[in-house]
């Protein structure tokens, strides 16, 4: 290499590079910089005999410290295991709402863990405060469609309603209108007649009429006096409280189309002792039997 | 050695080609191995082909931009574990052509979302999700509820994906529109034939319309069908640790 010229201005060496006559600094990069590159180099090459790094053939070189994101999470989630057996697991053994009312730590322990696993899981349907939407039962009150006790809302969580589930609870409100089990003026008279269960005003005539309808069609499940079955998940309809809305066009629409919400079975996302602590959050909510 | 360096700064060709060499090496160390390394797709059961009208709600999925809000990605990370369930595999995306892992969480992950609410609240949550989360801030599709599947696209769509390595067969593709029609429709004589094509598909009408096969229906079987394919039972997670 050809010794370089030195600038005579400031001093420094040039490159040697000279375009019309203007001249390139050699200046050296920063010292700084310099220092921060080689740790970089050091820095991945530990890193690289550390942790997994390299591909091969059919595997990857794996490190010494055997690291997995995946092991680390089972670790932790064993961890949250190991705790959960000497607190959320002793949920297990509650068969009732009396079991858990005799020990106010269980009781604290299953309001905690059911508060946040229905802010998670149900209050997409049932509302943050489990006051429900139309087509979406209000948990907060005392009307139940399958039974308010522990155990019938115990159930209904892990087994739903018209779910994906062998034992899920099953009852449908037939499309009687559309599918012309029942004349067009029957199901008018019928809305007349529904209406009138809790105390609405209706056309007299119609209700007449509707009567003897009523006992051979609905009373099956509904019962003759209207207060519903809670076997079958049919409604009481004198309580005036209604799922899909007590409006004329609503029952209507109820008796033409048929309803059948679903409410999916949880055993396959929650386990028994979550379970447990969510039957006995909700059963808190105000309408626990 | 050291002022070789001007070479390549008199040819600018000769950079072009270094500079593609020394950049491609990083993708060819990080990227290339993990097309043919055994453990990049775990060995799970369970997992099938989207069936045509999944398929064809996945493409409403991807057209609506559902990825800029909402991931498919649950991280091995406890918190995730927790509240959405078991960490995402890569077998649980291997049909998907692109994947809809996303980067982004306005709304929740969906990796998992199958089975966890009723075709009727997808229904109404895509209809008016302010009626039923009063929170959210995702826009309405009631749209699709009136936009029908145009059947006869659907076999292209699997044809589409069977070149980029979806094992669709050839009686899939032949069979893609009665299939869709067949996985609206509980009482169809296809049924059996169809479940033996896609296992363990949910058969019935996703959005209460029984009339027409809409882009509603096919997106909620979509979302129905996510994360519930992989048979976690018979999943060893000590054998595919990362």
């Amino acid at each position: 290499m050809a010794e370089n010229e030195i600038d005579e201005h400031s001093g420094i060496e040039t490159t040697g590079h000279s375009w019309d006559g203007i001249k390139e600094l050699n200046n050296p990069l920063p010292r700084w910089w310099v220092i921060t590159w080689y740790i970089c180099i050091v820095f991945s090459i530990i890193y690289m005999i550390l942790m997994p790094a390299w591909p091969g053939i059919h595997s990857y070189t794996k490190g010494l410290r055997n690291h997995s994101e995946r092991a680390n999470v089972a670790a932790a989630m064993a961890d949250l295991e190991a705790g959960r057996n000497v607190t959320l697991k002793k949920l297990l053994v509650v068969r009732s709402v009396g079991d858990i009312e005799q020990d106010p730590d269980l009781l604290q322990l299953s309001m905690a863990a059911g508060a946040s696993l229905f802010g998670d899981n149900c209050a997409t349907c049932h509302g943050s405060g489990g006051q429900g939407f139309s087509g979406y039962p209000n948990l907060i009150d005392d009307d139940w469609l399958w039974g308010g006790t522990f155990a019938a809302i115990q159930q209904t969580l892990q087994h739903g309603v018209r779910a994906d589930d062998p034992e899920a609870r099953i009852g449908v409100m037939l499309a009687y209108g559309r599918d012309g089990m029942l004349p067009r003026e029957q199901v008018s008279d019928l809305v007349e007649y529904v209406t009138s269960l809790s105390g609405g005003e209706a056309d007299a005539q119609a209700i007449a009429r509707a009567t003897p309808v009523f006992a051979q069609t609905c009373a099956s499940c509904h019962g003759a006096d209207g207060k519903g079955n809670q076997t079958l998940g049919a409604p009481n309809l004198t309580d005036g409280i209604w799922l899909y809305g007590g409006e004329r066009q609503n029952i209507h629409e109820t008796l033409q189309n048929g309803r059948g919400g679903v409410m999916p079975a949880w055993t396959t996302r929650l386990s028994d002792e979550q379970i447990v602590a969510l039957a006995v959050y909700v059963h808190s909510l105000g309408g626990g039997e | 050695m050291l002022d070789k360096h001007a070479i390549f700064e008199k040819h600018g060709w000769l950079l072009s080609i270094a500079i593609l060499v020394t950049v491609s090496i990083g993708g060819i160390i990080e990227i290339a191995p993990l097309f043919y390394l055994e453990s990049t797709i775990e060995k799970v059961e369970g997992m099938r082909p989207y069936s045509p009208l999944e398929l064809a709600g996945r493409n409403v999925y991807v057209r609506e931009g559902c990825y800029l809000c909402h991931s498919q990605q649950i991280r091995p990370l406890r918190d995730e574990v927790e509240r959405y369930g078991h960490y995402s595999l890569a077998a649980e995306s291997m049909y998907d052509h692109p994947f809809q892992w996303g980067s982004k969480r306005t709304g929740p992950d969906l990796a998992r979302v199958g089975g966890k609410y009723s075709d009727a609240w997808h229904l109404q949550h895509l209809i008016d999700p302010r009626s039923v989360v009063p929170e959210s801030v995702m826009p309405p599709y009631g749209f699709l509820e009136r936009n029908t599947i145009d059947l006869d696209r659907l076999a292209l769509d699997l044809k589409a994906n069977r070149a980029v390595g979806v094992p669709y067969t050839d009686e899939m593709i032949e069979k893609a529109a009665s299939d869709a029609s067949t996985q609206t429709d509980p009482f169809s004589a296809d049924y059996d034939a169809f479940l033996a094509r896609y296992p363990k598909a949910q058969i019935r009408d996703f959005d209460g319309n029984e009339g027409a096969i809409t882009e509603m229906d096919a997106l909620i079987a979509y979302l129905q069908v996510l994360g519930t394919m992989v048979d976690f039972e018979k999943y060893q997670p000590e054998e595919n640790y990362r």
